[in-house]
């Protein structure tokens, strides 16, 4: 679509989005009009469908119409609408914002229950508090490598798998229950990491990427293929559930409701779980905040932004570099512990490449580097394709075989592009400097130019 | 004359099978501005670089405080008190300038970062201006105020600057030059690495003259700006 004509009528925009609708309309027909299918004696027969069509179309006018009304409000306003529609957060509004969302979700559970039942809640706290918090701490553990460090990882599922499958095995052959699992697999994870960085210590950029890339296939493919000890595709099933500091959530005399004195119901450990990685993400975050401030986590950033200058200044970027992968790595193993546990079954689908380019999207959405921006992302990025699977009402206009879900990675790619044509780089670009003088303030990065300025 | 504090002895270096610097030999004495002259391409930063290591030398040594550092690690012979400004600068432009010098301090844990920022920002106190600015966003000027500030704050003995003249202008140049002299009255030594032949030569106490990977010409400042061939090919605007 072109840019709008300077001076905008109502009957031009008018026009403009008729014209608009006739192309749709166009392109509507051969592709969407008529569906073919079979009857009972194998012929083929068309099934109108101009319903679909008429909704395509009015899409596409009502798209155009916003579009041009919002064109017209930025040239009122006399230039950047669309740059005062970024969240550019002073720093305390920062703050405040992050601790008014970590008290939204410490009530989160209280808020769904009653808002939703003892029934719906499972739903919102599972599908969305926890899926969301799983990618968030995630997206906080690759945030390490990629927005502090500067390490483009495409394998970073690798390490949930390694945490994932160190818990299974571990909790279902040795019987160790998942409150010891989780810090050995997290160990574990990032013991792999050290042994991914040691052969790409020396690549930067679009190489790293490649081999990181491999490596997540990697081990994908031996926990496909390792069967005696992974089970291939089949996953390993009846994984330990995480006990309330030894009491079980289960139906028994033992379990928690009957301690507790509570009707059983499956609720409690879903909150359970829900609060588990809620710390878990907030651990990370605050090892994150932490590390930022020491000299390791000042030496990341600088290596992101000059390897040699750092060479000079007498940092020693080989153990810089391990400590990002170790650490990133850790975090992943950790989620990967606790995503384990939670399911009670595991299998190499969970971890292909399309996990680690969601995280890495929602670390490059976010604004690399910024913790906030992570979080935003993973937000708006898993609750957004949740939310999908809630749109049973889009049936009623595009068909009953309409499968909102089935246009989640299509979803995901528009979103992808539009925030990066608005807001190039990424959600929250201001990066808080770790140190101050006289008074906290954002540094913007809309004006700095990556690289050497 | 006593040791030298750093010198360099028949040093070639490669790039692949390119050969940068064809049997270099330099010698630095403690407390001199020593300044190496060249055309573009001469292999001037390809010494600095060679220095620390990167590229390392493949012949030849290289010596300082009577220690071979030839094969160290680059990130352990900046821990030996030698620290460079390196060309073009390098600041870290996302980071603040307070967070670029403490870069720098990183060297010594930063046990003396506030006295040594307060040194540097009476030094260039433009600095303590933009302390909380980010480097991407000063001056060249301030960027390389910031370069060489920052390399200062790991208390060097000896400090490598290469071409910080490169795209100033004329007033921040002899700004630049004057602190120059000013660290080494107060003791530093300075190697420097320059196209500006002029304002080099006058500045140091003796001077290298580099062509294709070899030096051709050494001297004091003065001798060499009398040589009517350094007059020529750096001097009067010829090749
Ligand atoms: N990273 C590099 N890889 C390959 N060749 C290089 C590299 N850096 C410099 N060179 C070559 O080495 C020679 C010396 O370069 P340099 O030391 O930068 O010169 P100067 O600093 O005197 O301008 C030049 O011919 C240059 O092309
Ligand atoms: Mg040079």
């Amino acid at each position: 679509m072109s840019a709008p004509a300077s001076t905008l009528t109502i009957p031009g925009a008018v026009r403009d989005a008729l014209k608009v609708g006739l192309i749709t309309l166009g392109l509507s027909i051969p592709i969407l009009a008529v569906r073919t299918d079979q009857n009972l004696s194998n012929q083929i027969v068309l099934l109108p469908r101009w319903g679909l069509v008429a909704s395509a179309v009015g899409i596409a006018i009502a798209v155009r119409l916003a579009y041009l009304l919002l064109a017209a409000v930025r040239q009122a306003r006399g230039g950047a609408l669309i740059g005062s529609l970024g969240v550019r957060l002073p720093a305390q509004a920062g703050t405040m914002f992050a601790r008014a969302a970590v008290v939204f979700l410490f009530l989160y559970p209280v808020i769904a229950l009653s808002l939703a039942g003892t029934g719906g809640a499972v739903k919102w706290i599972d599908n969305f508090g926890i899926q969301i918090l799983i990618f968030i701490m995630l997206g906080w553990g690759l945030n390490i490598v990629v927005g502090l460090a500067g390490l483009l990882d495409l394998g970073y599922v690798a390490f949930y798998a390694v945490g994932a499958y160190t818990t299974a095995l571990l909790g279902k052959t040795f019987g160790l229950s998942f409150w010891l699992c989780l810090p050995l697999a997290g160990i574990l994870a990032a013991f792999w990491g050290i042994i991914l960085g040691f052969p790409v210590l020396r690549l930067r950029g679009d190489y790293l990427a490649i081999v990181t890339l491999a490596f997540g296939e990697i081990i994908r493919l031996v926990l496909i293929n390792w069967v005696p000890v992974t089970n291939g595709y089949a996953g390993i099933t009846g994984i330990p559930r995480p006990s309330f500091f030894g009491v079980p959530f289960n139906a028994s005399d033992q379990g928690f409701s009957a301690v507790f004195g509570l009707p059983f119901s499956p609720l409690y450990r879903t909150v359970f779980l829900f609060y588990l990685i809620l710390l878990l993400a907030l651990l990370t975050n605050w090892v994150t905040l932490r590390l930022r401030r020491l000299p390791v986590g000042r030496a990341w950033e600088a290596l992101r932004e000059d390897e040699i200058a750092c060479r000079a200044l007498g940092i020693n970027t080989t153990s810089t570099k391990l400590t990002a992968f170790a650490i990133g790595a850790g975090f992943g193993g950790f989620a990967g512990s606790f995503f384990a546990a939670r399911q009670g079954f595991i299998s190499p689908e969970s971890f292909t490449f399309m996990e680690s380019a969601v995280i890495l999207a929602i670390v490059v959405l976010g604004g690399m580097g910024s913790q906030v921006g992570v979080a935003i992302a993973a937000v708006l990025m898993i609750g957004g394709t949740e939310i999908l699977r809630e749109l049973d009402w889009m049936k009623e206009i595009f068909g009953s075989g309409f499968d909102p879900t089935q246009y989640r990675m299509l979803l995901f790619g528009l979103a992808m592009v539009l925030i990066m044509v608005w807001r190039p780089r990424g959600l929250v670009s201001t990066r808080e400097p770790s140190i101050f003088l006289s008074e906290r303030r954002a540094v913007s990065g809309a004006h700095v130019r990556e690289g050497h300025g | 004359m006593s040791a030298p504090l750093l010198s360099v002895e028949n040093v070639s270096a490669f790039y692949g099978s390119i050969q940068a610097l064809k049997g270099v030999s330099i010698e630095v004495a403690d407390k001199e501005i020593v300044t190496l002259i060249g055309a573009n391409g001469a292999g001037k930063s390809t010494l600095m670089m060679t220095i620390f290591g990167q590229p390392r030398a493949r012949e030849g040594r290289i010596v300082y405080e009577g220690r071979d550092i030839t094969q160290l690690p680059t990130h352990e012979i900046a821990r030996l008190r030698i620290a460079q400004s390196p060309e073009g600068r390098r600041i870290f432009p996302r980071m603040t300038v307070r967070e670029n010098l403490q870069m720098g301090a990183e060297i010594d844990g930063g046990q003396h970062f506030e006295a040594d920022l307060a040194k540097v920002c009476e030094l260039f106190p433009i600095l303590a201006k933009r302390i909380d600015q980010r480097g991407g966003t000063l001056s060249g000027g301030e960027q390389q105020m910031l370069a060489i500030g920052r390399a200062l704050m790991s208390r060097p003995r000896l400090l490598l600057l290469d071409e910080p003249s490169l795209g100033l202008a004329p007033l921040v140049v002899r700004q630049i030059f004057e602190v120059i002299a000013e660290l080494n009255r107060q003791g530093m030594t300075v190697f420097l690495v320059e196209q500006n032949a002029f304002h080099a030569l006058k500045l140091a106490h003796r001077g290298y003259v580099m062509v294709s990977g070899s030096v051709t010409m050494s001297g004091t400042g003065r001798e060499l700006l009398a040589r009517p061939e350094v007059r020529a090919a750096y001097l009067e605007g010829g090749r």
